[in-house]
């Protein structure tokens, strides 16, 4: 039988034995590698879970606010009037470009509440008795809507009635206009237009101590005088109209009448928080998760290529035998999908349980009736094609690398590996450090780019973590030095309108009142070319003790006696520098509209604020001296007294304890911090733990030969440990704090992109903070190290002397 | 009768690098070998007979000269003509066996002839070599000398034009040696398939068709052995 002969031979696959031996391979050398492919799993997941938990959350509630805005027929538009006859509707109906309008009675009333003795304050809106209002309408959890003829009848927001354990069937005590009466709890409901409900003296929700309520028009009517009148009005475009031209037609008609300015969609209180808030989500939703995929992505590049090197004479085999660079490829290839497409698999199961629960976490906060969880498919195909795409990017360049040198060179045991005299032998300080040391030290000099490579994956990892957890320090700064040192107050007290300056020397004479300061708000819109904003201009008093202005390098900044000093956002927001002249369009009393300047710029945490001296914001409004409110000092032990003189008060609006507020917004922040540090430490742990366990198992793997000549040698476990994880630490020891200094430089461009017009994220960054995450990498690492360190116990020693060098 | 030539050299040189240091391994080699013939490549270490095989066996290229097999030039083809010509025509054996240490005996075949054109199967191959009943076994779980005979299986398998055997039983006892070499040697009568065979040990030479001297990257003498002898016959 000679070679040029043709064999009748059998076709190759035989029955039982349909998978080729190149996949049997592959195969068994994944189950070979479990422990380095399953950590790599981890970091792949840790990364997917992440960007598709955050990104389909982001998602869900920008689908849901859609959708409920469109369902529950969200108004374009709002307007508040004194005092405006319902007559007025046709014409306002009549406005080119309006849609819908509907007119309501609304007000605000202090509540007492049975159980609870701090002040509470709610908003009455009004609806038709029997039926849904036709703009913002109700979505009924429980109970039923107000029936007509039942004047007493109310339906609760629902966490207002959450919070008190309020059910139907319930009551409440309101003062309304001056009366107590007492309301009965109908139903309980939500209202797109209260999705947020934030008590307008206040900048975050605090459902214990504010709540809206909707009551039957014709109660409300009746209660404050407003039979065949209504003070508010809320209205929809037609399709295609601009919402400036019909708000400037609403402002000339309701003006006569005590017209505060109507408003878009995008100034209404609960919509203008929203938007803010997802426009920060949505930043956090996007930078976060990509930043951990593009490590996840790396560190894959990394491992793989280093595995793949470490077969180079298997695939010198391969390639000598007739396999083609591209079936090298493609066997690699198979390998690295398998742990890839598990990973992202996995993470994306594992992040669609995250954005779940991450999402019931939101329905606490954004008070959606139902939350529509949506995973978009594009969301799911990003993560796993960034992760496929790396892996492949890195087999592709490994097996390249890897065939690069003939088979035979391949096959040839590679040359003893060239080291150098290190650093410390050019000082002469080698008599310091042992052997093994040394050995250590020109390991790591050999190949500095693999050494600075595993400490990269490491501080990428610890810099993560920083991300992470720097929230909490920056928003303890804000309250410190905003509720500390800027806002010193105790309470403070809102009045119904403008009041003369008498009512300071009335709240000072209270019992238990020890300081009380006056502030004056005139709504007023700004205006400087075709840029505007309409906001309060708060006027506060020289020298004020309480309600101090303090900037961001908490210095005390003084009030000039004329002009406007603005927040460095509200600047930029107008355009606007020092010296600028402002138009402020008055939105109450005589409306006037005057040329004010641009006395300074403030840079405060406080997003967008405008302030003036008191005396001239009154001239300014042209109502004489007059205050708004009042910021008080108080005895504690006179809390009770105070609340309750404050409340029976008709001229009183709003009562608010800085410390419920302080207390409000740690519990709503402060829960989604929470929740995101915990998971981004727990990834960011993950990835340092897959990081560390890759390089030591590579290290032993490339070193196994070496370390067992050692122990034949006479070095003990200990000692070879040493060598081995030794240069492993010092990579773990330079990687954190290069893993802070990244850390902090990101968070400090994070903190910067998640700027909104409600306040400003300063960068903090507390000593606690760079302890524990260099601790998180510290456990991270260890855990891992003893991992292997198990392994070295099980070096063959013979066997590994067996084969040739 | 004028003999089919499989392989041809020209001036073939070979210089490489070994770390920091330079390698004269081939110094202008002029060579014939003819189909079915077995050829022992005799010297000492360093003499350049494994790269002399490896260049012929497309897993190495030249730095000068020509390599011809039939008409084909190797020193002019890429890596993709070579990896073809490798896949087609050349079967391997190395001193240290190179078996996929996670196949077992027949998949280690079967990785072969799963990309050859015309092989025979891997039981028939493993039967060639007398390991039929350890062919569910692991590299791990075989002695050197059953490894080399897998090895050898593997290199058959696909029907190749050449067998080239670097060192064979460099690694294994005489007597396993032995039973190696009878392996090649009834390959190359059965399947006539042209052999080469490296080797130090001048004994194993005493099986060749023709023995080629090797000495510092030199061709230093080509002999026709005259009295050829049967593995068997070899002891040392």
């Amino acid at each position: 039988m000679s070679a040029s002969t043709n064999t009748k031979s059998r076709p190759v696959c035989l029955p039982g034995r349909a998978m080729r031996a190149l996949d049997r391979k592959m195969l068994r050398d994944l189950w070979g590698m479990r422990g380095q492919a399953l950590a790599i799993v981890f970091v792949i997941l840790s990364g997917v879970a992440t960007y598709v938990s955050m990104t389909s959350v982001m998602d869900s509630l920008q689908q849901t606010l859609s959708n409920y805005y469109e369902e529950y027929r969200f108004a374009d538009g709002f307007a508040t009037v004194r005092r405006a006859p319902e007559l007025l509707l046709e014409r306002i109906r009549e406005i080119p470009g309006i849609g819908t309008v509907e007119t309501r009675v609304v007000s605000r009333v202090n509540l007492k509440i049975e159980g609870f003795g701090e002040p509470v304050s709610g908003t009455l809106v009004s609806v038709p008795e029997g039926d849904q209002p036709v703009l913002n309408r109700i979505f009924i959890r429980e109970g039923r809507l107000v029936q007509p003829g039942r004047e007493n009848e109310v339906v609760l927001n629902e966490p207002f009635a959450e919070a008190h354990g309020l059910k139907p069937g319930d009551s409440i005590t309101a003062i309304m206009n001056g009366r107590y009466r007492e309301l009965s709890i109908v139903g309980i409901g939500l209202s797109p237009e209260f999705l947020m409900q934030v008590d307008p003296a206040s900048i975050f929700p605090d459902p214990m101590r504010y709540g809206v309520m909707w009551m039957g028009r014709s109660s409300l009517e009746a209660a404050y005088d407003m039979d065949g009148a209504f003070n508010d009005i809320t209205f929809t475009l037609a399709p295609g109209a601009g919402i400036d031209d019909v708000i400037d037609r609403i402002d000339q008609i309701l003006r006569p009448y005590g017209g505060q300015g109507a408003f878009g969609r995008e100034d209404q209180q609960s919509h203008f928080f929203i938007t803010e808030e997802f426009r920060q989500l949505e930043r956090t939703a996007t930078i976060l998760p990509l930043i951990f995929l593009g490590v996840a992505a790396f560190l894959l590049n990394i491992v793989i290529s280093r595995l793949i090197s470490l077969q180079r004479e298997q695939i010198a085999v391969l390639k000598a035998f007739g396999y083609r660079t591209f079936d090298v490829g493609v066997h690699y290839g198979k390998l690295v999908l398998i742990i890839v497409i598990t990973g992202a698999a996995a993470g994306t199961l594992l992040g669609f349980w995250l954005g779940v629960k991450l999402g019931d976490l939101y329905l606490r906060y954004y008070r959606f009736p139902y939350l529509e969880f949506v995973l978009e498919p594009p969301v799911m195909i990003t993560a796993a094609a960034l992760t496929i795409g790396a892996a492949l990017i890195g087999v592709a360049q490994a097996v390249r690398r890897a065939v690069k040198l003939p088979p035979a060179e391949a096959m040839r045991p590679a040359p003893p590996a060239v080291y150098r005299v290190t650093l410390v032998e050019r000082l002469g300080i080698q008599r310091f450090f042992s052997q093994p040391s040394r050995m250590i030290m020109r390991d790591l000099e050999r190949r500095p780019l693999k050494a600075l490579l595993t400490i990269l994956g490491i501080s990428s990892a610890c810099a993560i973590l920083i991300m992470g957890l720097f929230f909490s320090d920056s928003f303890d700064y804000v309250i410190r030095v905003q509720f500390g040192l800027a806002q010193r107050e105790d309470v403070t007290v809102t009045f119904t309108d403008p009041t003369s300056t008498a009512a300071i020397y009335e709240l000072k004479s209270l019992p238990g009142v020890i300081h009380a300061e006056p502030f004056r708000t005139v709504p007023a819109e700004l205006r400087h070319g075709h840029l505007s904003f309409q906001t309060g201009i708060e006027g506060i008093p020289q020298d004020p003790r309480l309600r101090r202005l303090i900037d961001i390098d908490l210095k005390p900044v003084s009030i000039p006696p004329e002009g406007l000093l603005i927040t460095e956002r509200l600047a930029r927001i107008l355009d606007v520098g020092p010296g600028d002249e402002v138009i402020v369009e008055v939105q109450e009393g005589r409306r006037y509209t005057k040329s004010v300047p641009v006395a300074g710029i403030i840079r405060q945490f406080v997003g967008v604020a405008a302030y003036m001296d008191m005396d001239a914001a009154n001239r300014l409004a042209g109502l004489g001296q007059a205050v708004s409110g009042a910021f008080l000092m108080i005895d504690r032990a006179f809390e009770r007294e105070i609340t309750d003189s404050l409340t029976e008060r008709p001229r009183v609006t709003g009562i608010a304890f800085q410390d419920r507020m302080i207390g409000a917004f740690r519990d709503t922040i402060a829960q989604t911090m929470l929740t995101y540090t915990l998971i981004l430490s727990l990834f960011a742990g993950v990835i340092t733990f897959g990081v560390v366990y890759n390089s030591a198992r590579i290290m032993l793997s490339e070193r196994d030969r070496e370390l067992a000549s050692l122990r034949v040698l006479g070095f003990t476990k200990g000692e070879v440990r040493y060598i081995l994880l030794g240069e492993l630490a010092v990579m773990i020891l330079l990687s954190i704090p290069l893993g802070l200094v990244l850390g902090a430089l990101a968070s400090a461009g994070f903190a910067r992109s998640l700027q909104t017009d409600v306040y400003q994220l300063p960068f903090i960054l507390g000593k606690g903070t760079l302890v524990q995450a260099s601790l998180i990498v510290l456990g991270a690492s260890a855990a891992s190290a003893m991992l292997v360190s198990m392994m070295l116990n099980k070096l063959d020693l013979i066997g590994v002397l067996k084969t040739r060098e | 009768m004028k003999r089919e030539v499989v392989f041809r050299t020209r001036g073939l040189t070979k210089v490489y690098s070994m770390g920091e240091v330079q390698v004269h391994a081939l110094r202008g080699i002029d060579l014939e070998l003819y189909a079915g013939e077995l050829v022992v490549l005799l010297g000492a270490s360093g003499s350049g007979k494994s790269t002399l095989v490896n260049i012929l066996g497309g897993l190495d290229t030249a730095t000068a000269g020509e390599v011809f097999y039939r008409d084909m030039n190797l020193t002019q083809a890429g890596d993709r003509e070579l990896t073809d010509y490798r896949r087609r025509h050349v079967g391997f054996v190395f001193q240290f066996y190179n078996l996929i240490p996670s196949l077992t005996a027949l998949e280690n075949v079967a990785i072969v002839t799963e990309i050859a054109q015309n092989p025979i199967t891997p039981e028939q191959a493993l039967d060639l070599v007398d390991l039929s009943d350890r062919k569910d076994s692991f590299p791990a779980q075989l002695s050197g000398g059953q490894q080399q005979r897998v090895a050898i299986a593997r290199a058959i398998a696909k029907q190749p034009g050449v067998l080239l055997c670097d060192e064979p039983t460099g690694a294994l006892d005489s007597k396993t040696g032995v039973i190696v070499l009878e392996a090649l040697e009834r390959v190359n009568r059965e399947l006539g398939t042209t052999t080469v065979i490296i080797t130090h040990n001048a004994v194993q030479a005493e099986m060749a068709d023709r023995i080629i001297y090797l000495s510092d990257g030199r061709v230093i003498d080509v002999r026709v052995n005259e009295h050829k002898k049967s593995a068997r016959m070899l002891t040392w």
